[in-house]
């Protein structure tokens, strides 16, 4: 269950608490550590590949064709699901749900624990997902479950995910995908 | 905006579930019919489905025939407030901006303008759905001021005669003598006639009427809208019971309404000359 946080005001002990925050450009976040972008994809390829029900969760801006580059990034993430054999749920929208959600085939911002708890997730990477929105599910999540969870961000990154990448558009999504492949060849997957 | 964000990739296509595609195929827009309506309502995917309103809620039912009026609905902003209506709008497909209460119209003018100036080539509406307590007291102020300043804003107001989420509490629209759980000795003046204070104020189009007749609803929210975007200010009170406050069963909020049609809510409608001009071009035109 959730900690009091350090101000007595948010019920999570969030990341900036711990001193932890974004990644400068052309770096990347590890739990606590500021480390080299190949660094960290490896080590996300490793947690991906050998977890538990490992899954993506993809958001809006890349579920809908609004644009080349979500095009272009879909295809990338479909592959990616494929080379991490790892299963997604997506988070078309954050509009809570009524009357219930249905924990097993989509994910929702405003409860995302239900759906990890529900599918044992224990690892997940949240990609697509708008920053607001990804700040609160990732606070959940960190408070609530066991689950590593890794930010694949457009934009500067997430310090409540476990893991960080930031300014991943299509080029670096596909040098995630090869370093994935040469993690999964190495592993023996 | 634009309809492209409602279309998903084909990658991810067998991981949506059933309403989200429905959304995308089966849901109108401007660009697939020149005259969204209530007409489509039985066949259509619409933009509200699922709510937290208490059963049989008028206002619910109202919204409905708002949305399925709109005649830009991916370029469309909802504004909107606190109230019974606010429990309603995180389940709309659409974009919609809580304010907080009362400040419905200053907030709607800001998005506006902006996106007159964001996008000059693209006609995008700005609504305002607020209760009578947003609009006829705590944001009165601010709802008048959008009318003198001119603000090319429709604003409807969702007129339960209470605050109804609270408890149920008096407020300006609610008329002389009702009696509520947290106004037990009844209201002491007359409700405000906020569709003639409207037209004072310098409102091209206001109605006053009830949501009992759906192809009437339509009719006023589309005029409204195309009048608010082309000439200026436009305003609605439509009644819309809450059954709770005033001791109704959830089958009894058409019967109230239909009472109310010749009463308290008696039709009004003003339409400036410009706007009557107006609507007489887009009807030839075959816009309305």
């Amino acid at each position: 269950m959730a900690n009091q946080g350090p101000a007595y005001y948010s019920p999570y002990p969030t990341a900036v608490y711990e001193g932890v925050i974004t990644p400068p450009e052309g770096k990347a976040l590890l739990l606590t550590k500021v480390v080299d972008e190949e660094i960290a994809m490896r080590e996300i390829a490793k947690v991906m590949l050998t977890s538990e029900n490992a899954t993506i969760f993809p958001g809006p801006q890349v579920l809908y064709g609004y644009n080349e580059e979500s095009k272009k990034k879909a295809k990338l993430i479909k592959e990616m699901s494929e080379v991490l054999n790892a299963k997604m749920i997506p988070m078309y929208d954050y509009r809570p749900k009524y009357p219930k959600i249905d924990a097993e085939v989509e994910i929702n911002p405003n409860h995302p624990n239900l759906t990890i708890w529900h599918n044992e997730i224990k690892a997940a990477i949240f990609i697509g997902v708008h920053c607001h929105y990804a700040n609160v599910a990732l606070k959940i999540v960190r408070a609530e479950t066991d689950c590593y969870t890794i930010a694949i961000c457009g934009l500067s990154g997430h310090e409540d995910a476990m893991a960080t990448l930031r300014d991943m558009h299509s080029h670096e999504l596909e040098k995630f995908i090869k370093i994935a492949r040469e993690v999964k060849s190495e592993l023996k997957l | 905006m634009g309809t492209n964000i409602y279309k998903i990739n084909p990658e991810f296509r067998d991981i949506m579930p059933k309403e989200i595609i429905d959304l995308e195929e089966n849901a109108t827009w401007s660009a697939t019919t020149d005259k969204r309506g209530i007409k489509e309502l039985p066949e259509t995917k619409e933009l509200l489905e699922e709510h937290s309103l208490c059963a049989g809620c008028p206002e619910a039912a109202a919204l409905r025939y708002v949305l399925a009026a709109l005649p830009k609905p991916e370029d469309t902003v909802i504004v909107n407030s606190t109230g019974c209506t606010s429990l309603m709008f995180p389940h709309i497909a659409l974009h919609t901006v809580h304010s907080l209460f009362g400040n419905q119209n200053a907030v709607a003018t800001g998005i506006k303008r902006v996106l007159d100036w964001r996008f000059p080539e693209i006609e995008k509406d700005v609504v305002v759905l607020a209760g009578d307590g947003a609009t006829v007291d705590i944001g009165l102020d601010y709802t008048l001021q959008s009318f003198f300043r001119q603000e090319n804003i429709t604003t409807i107001c969702f007129d339960n005669e209470v605050y109804a989420n609270t408890g149920g509490q008096e407020s300006g629209a609610t008329p002389k003598g009702q009696v509520f759980k947290m106004a037990p000795t009844g209201k002491k003046f007359e409700k405000v006639r906020m569709w003639e204070l409207a037209v004072t104020s310098g409102c091209h189009y206001s109605m006053n009427m009830t949501a009992s007749a759906p192809k009437a609803v339509a009719k006023a929210v589309r005029e409204a809208i195309f009048v608010a975007r082309y000439l200026g200010p436009t305003f609605l009170n439509i009644y819309t019971p809450c059954i709770l406050e005033i001791g109704l069963n959830a089958n009894e909020g058409l019967r109230e309404m239909k009472e109310q049609d010749k009463e308290r809510f008696a039709a009004f409608k003003f339409v400036s000359p410009e706007a009557e001009e107006l609507l007489a071009k887009l009807k030839e035109e075959g816009r309305l």
